[in-house]
């Protein structure tokens, strides 16, 4: 596990990207230790705030003695904050946490998959698979045209880009799977990654099993604390041994291997998980 | 001037003020990023059972004003992983370390007693009552003096270890004082309060409870008044009886509320998901508080608010 650090950090910028804020934080001592998965736990609401919890982000880029950025969208009360902050202002910051995306060890094929600014850390993904000689294939999807993140970046960061969106405004209409089972063939994908909602990450889990593919899920639970204490983040997961655990998506994860996680059983307690409740029991 | 941080528990000596709270720190691993636990007061453990235990369907969590809902639920690995996995790094991290455990039978609390007993390195075991009692309908311990006194007595029985037994009370009670002097009879050393609020949000668009498991408990500032007055009411009555105070402590100067209403000590708990130092930094800052207003020892302030 790396060691995460609780720091202040100041905003170094922050500005509005189609749908979505783009936000960077000055993280000298942290962006070296940064890996293509990482998320950022940021407090929320000024010293005293009523809100105590952290927002979680998936890392976008980070640049070495410097800096790190995310990308989120303002959709709650902690979000909506966040976005009225401005360059010079001071947040503390709890990073690099959580188990990064596994890299290959050989220069395979590998797509790369996200929903709306699901996004954020592929360009840094991308680039650390070519580094390995991987051959890189996008596939971006959003609700539609303005909901997307980061199709010029990639573009640069990737063999190839194809886009997706549900109305068509912008690409293929349709899903991201729609476009997943001929990305993998052409380049004999043998690993896929997806970064999204619970519901495209369950599809594209699906989609690489049945073309021979592992998948490599970064996925999305509401979480108290990000670094392992609280177990609220937890999600059934089969382990090396077969045996489904409720592990949590801050440590253990928030990348899975797509094949390992239950999807269908998110939100539940299976009854095969260990130390489920007996009949009679608790 | 230099403050004496150090104060007790019965006869549990505390190098530091402050302790992690149960269910808030995991088993002090996860917090070793952030600060050197061994310098804590103590780090209480999540309550641990018999047996591993999957806790509760998600979502676990809303967030509130000033605070949280929580329905986890007791996940945990069990107490003889526990013993193998956790207390044995506590141990080997020179960590004081306050076990924290829970049952649904009074004979499930009085078995851990009797298993922990013997296990080296617990400084303390804090009987965390506020379960349901399956044997009664489901009623939590806490809420039921008799029920409370039971639990107290059996673990009493079972455990041999000269370490103190506390009791940790809820403040979903008509009087919490009974309920103090029913575990104290039952030969408690202290008691830790208070547990979470029972609570609830409605998600109104699915018009359902938001949680998973319905209802869950309230922690954070919201809730600090009301600790404050159930530490104040059970020092008023039972001077005598050591408390370790907690309820949405987030600063020194929160802390000290505590002292004066009558803690010993106190536990850091929800605030930690907020900032995983915050039980260093409340010592820190209670050492301030304590030196601004003349007071040389934290011992000092304990009860003043009672003259």
């Amino acid at each position: 596990m790396t060691n995460a650090q609780q720091v202040t950090s100041e905003i170094l910028s922050i500005e509005p990207v189609g749908s979505y804020y783009h936000v960077v934080f000055s993280a000298p001592s942290i962006a070296e230790f940064v890996e293509p998965g990482h998320f950022v736990a940021v407090a929320v609401g000024g010293v005293g705030s009523a809100m105590l919890l952290r927002r979680a982000f998936s890392i976008h880029r980070a640049t070495p003695g410097h800096s790190i950025e995310v990308i989120f969208a303002a959709h709650g009360q902690g979000t909506e904050w966040l976005s009225t902050t401005r360059r010079g202002d001071l947040i503390d910051i709890v990073a690099p946490l959580g188990t990064p995306f596994a890299l290959p060890n050989q220069p395979i094929g590998a797509v790369l998959v996200a929903g709306g600014y699901g996004a954020a850390p592929m360009g840094m993904l991308a680039q650390a698979l070519r580094e390995r000689g991987c051959e890189v294939e996008v596939i971006l999807g959003a609700a539609t045209e303005t909901k997307l993140f980061g199709v010029l970046d990639l573009a640069r960061d990737a063999d190839s880009v194809t886009v997706t969106t549900d109305d068509g405004s912008s690409g293929l209409r349709g899903r991201v799977t729609d476009a997943l089972p001929n990305a993998i063939e052409r380049i004999n994908a043998k690993v896929v990654y997806a970064c999204g909602p619970m519901a495209m990450l369950k599809a594209v889990a699906r989609v690489a099993s049945e073309h021979g593919a592992f998948s490599q899920c970064a996925v999305e639970e509401s979480m108290a604390c990000g670094i392992g204490v609280c177990m609220t983040c937890v999600l059934p997961v089969i382990g090396d041994d077969g045996v489904t655990r409720m592990v949590r998506s801050c440590v253990e994860g928030p990348v899975f291997r797509g094949d390992r996680v239950r999807w269908d059983d998110v939100h539940t307690v299976p009854s095969d998980v260990f130390g489920a409740p007996v009949v009679g029991g608790h | 001037m230099s403050v004496d941080l150090s104060t007790s528990l019965g006869s549990l000596h505390l190098k530091a003020p402050t302790l992690t709270a149960s269910g808030c720190a995991a088993a002090g691993r996860e917090l070793a990023q952030f600060g050197d636990v061994a310098t804590l007061g103590a780090v209480v453990t999540k309550s641990i059972m018999l047996q591993p235990r999957s806790g509760r369907a998600t979502p676990r969590m809303a967030e509130t004003p000033s605070g949280m809902l929580n329905s986890i639920g007791l996940q945990g690995p069990g107490v003889e992983a526990f013993i193998e996995k956790d207390l044995s790094w506590l141990s080997q991290n020179g960590v004081t370390t306050v076990v924290s455990i829970a049952g649904e039978t009074t004979a499930e609390f009085a078995e851990l007693a009797a298993r922990l007993s013997n296990v080296p390195g617990i400084a303390a075991l804090e009987v965390n009552i506020s379960c349901p009692n399956v044997e009664s309908r489901g009623q939590v311990f806490a809420c039921d003096p008799y029920a409370a006194a039971d639990v107290i007595a059996a673990v009493r029985r079972e455990w041999t270890s000269d370490a103190p037994v506390l009791a940790k009370l809820s403040p979903d009670v008509t009087d919490i004082v009974s309920i103090a002097h029913s575990v104290r009879e039952a030969g408690v050393d202290g008691v830790s309060m208070i547990n979470t609020l029972l609570g609830m949000v409605i998600d109104v668009d699915r018009m359902k409870p938001l949680l998973g498991g319905r209802t869950g408990g309230l922690s954070g500032p919201a809730i600090r008044p009301v600790a404050v007055r159930a530490v104040y009411q059970v020092h008023a009555a039972l001077p005598d009886l050591p408390i370790l105070g907690m309820g949405g402590i987030r600063t020194g100067h929160d802390a000290l509320e505590f002292f004066a209403a009558g803690a010993s000590a106190v536990s850091i708990g929800t605030v930690v998901f907020g900032d995983p130092r915050a039980p260093w930094r409340v010592a820190e800052e209670l050492s301030s508080e304590l030196a601004s207003r003349g007071y040389s020892a934290v011992r000092d302030v304990i009860g003043l608010a009672h003259r």
